[in-house]
């Protein structure tokens, strides 16, 4: 019998995993070998996907990245092959890693709960009830845990306050909704260790006296919802959900505003998913007027394990006042794409260079948007910024929910300033004039700006306008989108003025 | 027997009135139902049509209005059902940075369509979608739900006309 370890994750099935997986299968059979295949989620290096791993003396060997055509005995026996990687686990890219929240990931088959207990499931609930409500309460604030959603709230306090808060109900709601570009630690959460976001959610109902919990997700995360699905079942069935605390999964409509916490709620209602004004805070006033508890899918996955291995252990790691570790997430045009778990701390540097290797291109790395399309885009001159919340805050950046976007030096930073005022446009819930309008006056003023019209003026026009969204807006939406435009302007200019001399150039002669 | 978004199921036949009813019972009890049954309403008929938005809004007791103003806010509702195969290409800055821009003015191009447009025998339909969580392995889309990433436009094109 050869043990396969086979990724299912909506990377390796966008990569082309199930025709690799036909061919295993085909090149099994036709040498009379039988095959035992897990589903896994994904390891996170993303570059080598499909990456199959096929275990030999309780080692597990990856093969990566592969294409059926690449597939022959020689995987399946152990011979020399141009995609053998050696064993998985001595990858530097999975070495140089500190795996809490991903340890389960793109390890086991995230459906099995045998699995799931073997490898440390169950210790955190366990634990929890051992500490009682309050307890928890005071081992999640200790931890440092702050919110992984963007907005890095002490989880703790907001815990605290749903606990003292009257109501005839609680909620629990999980924040599901990634839709910044750039990341998909959730996803990959959710399709590679989902019953470790439910026992995070199951202590948060514990500790704040919720009966039941949503969990957000999203319509173009299919599979992930697939998964999710069927992990609430098994759970129901072991009894980690039930009576006291039981789970629904919604699913989006496409929408990216409902990933702020308040049109989130409002989603969830059954309405269009406008902001709410704030205060009062979901934790006093959220779900149907209850005292909701509203977490980020990692904020609330990392709960198990700060309960099993006690707060000093999470507090340990990281930098300043971020602690414990953060799931990076590399895109766009980088060389080593992927997930990597690291404590706070590493320079913006070490992170696109070191561990992403620059980009794919092979072309320089001129700039990289971090913390989603609301995060500000950092030059080279900028990469000794150590990645921690108020590194980032102190230099108008974003960590927000830990995505970075590479892209080469044929990127038009004008154009991407212009499109986080569209994408704004388009996404705007309507409610608040600055960033219904403002995004829409943004376009237009960056388009006089690129025709060559009055350039320093627009461009004074241009910051003004950013601020008055930035301070005016209701949510992060219009009050974020400034930070992608004026760092485009401040650390670019050329590309503002260059196109308007040459349009004036062009109308002179 | 075939089950929506969020498990009811699909009744094939019956009139318009008559499915929406049964996608309604499938959710009665449930608190803020409304997107549930536009999801299941949207995998039944390709669409929410008009017709069914005084029957949701009858049974979930809402008015037409507050179910239309919802219909109409979320993007994945549709007035009118796509085209046989549902090709989306992601805009988000991760693909962008691989080359997405080029990639869906190209596709746009070779179908003559504006995004979200349908192609005149209803064959393709090709719309924007912004982050489908492949951004490490970029540029991707989505067709008829199944994704695909690191694509070219060739491929596109080839998979919006039924290919592999």
């Amino acid at each position: 019998m050869i043990r396969i370890f086979v990724p299912g994750d909506s990377v390796a099935v966008a990569c082309g995993v199930e025709a690799v997986l036909v061919a295993l299968r085909a090149v099994a059979e036709k040498a009379g070998r039988p095959l035992e295949v897990t589903r896994t989620g994904s390891r996170g290096l993303h570059w080598l996907e499909p990456l199959v791993e096929v275990e030999r003396g309780g080692v597990r060997h990856g093969y990566g990245p592969l294409r059926a055509a690449d597939v022959d005995l020689r995987i399946l026996e152990g011979g020399v092959h141009p995609r053998h990687l050696g064993p998985v686990e001595d990858l530097p890219a999975l070495r140089l890693q500190t795996r809490l929240l991903f340890a389960r990931c793109g390890v086991a088959d995230p459906l099995s709960f045998s699995a799931y207990a073997a490898r440390g499931g169950m210790a955190g609930i366990s634990r929890a009830r051992a500490l009682g409500p309050e307890g928890v309460v005071a081992e999640v604030t200790a931890s440092g845990l702050r919110g992984r959603g963007g907005a890095g709230f002490p989880a703790g306090i907001k815990w605290k306050t749903v606990a003292a808060a009257p109501g005839a109900r609680k909620f629990v709601v999980c924040n599901a909704d990634e839709g910044d570009s750039g990341t998909f630690a959730d996803r990959m959460l959710m399709e590679g260790d989902p019953l470790g976001l439910i026992e995070g959610m199951a202590i948060a109902a514990f500790a704040v006296g919720a009966g039941k919990g949503y969990i957000y997700s999203r319509s173009e995360y299919p599979l992930a919802n697939r998964t999710l699905a069927a992990a609430l079942e098994v759970a129901r069935a072991e009894g980690l959900l039930g009576p006291d605390f039981d789970i629904e999964l919604r699913i989006g409509a496409g929408s990216y505003v409902c990933g702020e916490e308040t049109a989130l709620l409002e989603s969830l209602e059954g309405k269009r998913g406008q902001v709410r004004a704030k205060p009062p805070l979901p934790a006093h006033h959220g779900l149907f007027g209850m005292p909701t508890v509203v977490n980020n899918v990692l904020t609330l996955a990392s709960v198990p394990w700060i309960l099993s291995q006690g707060s000093a252990a999470y507090q340990a790691l990281g930098h300043g006042r971020s602690r414990g570790t953060m799931p990076l997430q590399l895109a766009g045009n980088v060389k080593r794409g992927g997930l990597y778990e690291v404590p706070f701390g590493m320079t913006l540097g070490q992170i696109v260079d070191g561990l992403g290797g620059g980009t794919a291109s092979g072309r320089p790395v001129r700039a990289v948007q971090c913390g989603g399309p609301l995060g500000a885009y950092f030059p080279r001159a900028l990469f000794d910024t150590v990645y921690d919340y108020e590194s980032f805050a102190a230099r108008e950046g974003l960590v927000g929910h830990g995505g970075i976007v590479v892209f080469d030096d044929t990127v038009d930073m004008a154009r991407q300033a212009r499109f986080a005022m569209e994408f704004c446009s388009i996404e705007s819930c309507g409610k608040c004039t600055p960033c219904r309008i403002g995004s829409v006056r943004g376009m237009e003023v960056i388009d006089r700006i690129l025709a060559g019209d009055e350039v320093e003026r627009n461009i004074a026009l241009l910051d003004e306008l950013c601020e008055t969204m930035k301070f005016g807006s209701l949510c992060a939406l219009g009050g974020f989108v400034p930070y992608p435009v004026l760092s485009a302007v401040r650390h670019f200019p050329e590309d503002f003025v260059a196109p308007a001399r040459r349009r004036q150039r062009e109308l002179a002669s | 027997m075939t089950l929506g978004y969020h498990g009811a199921i699909m009744t094939p036949t019956g009139s318009l009135e008559a499915r929406v009813l049964a996608i309604l019972a499938h959710h009665a009890g449930r608190e803020g139902a409304l997107l549930p049954v536009l999801h299941d309403v949207q995998a039944a008929f390709g669409c929410v049509p008009q017709e069914a938005v005084p029957v949701i809004a009858k049974g979930l007791n809402l008015s037409r209005a507050e179910v239309h103003g919802v219909v109409t806010f979320y993007h994945d509702f549709r007035s009118e059902p796509a085209g046989r195969r549902h090709v989306r290409i992601c805009r988000g800055e991760a693909c962008q940075a691989m080359g997405a821009d080029a990639l869906a003015t190209r596709v746009l191009a070779h179908f003559r369509l504006d995004w979200d447009g349908t192609t005149s025998d209803g064959a393709v339909t090709v719309s924007p979608i912004f982050c489908l969580g492949l951004c490490s392995v970029a540029p991707a889309v989505q067709v008829d739900g199944a994704v695909h990433a690191r694509v070219s436009a060739e491929v596109v094109i080839r998979l919006a006309e039924g290919g592999t």
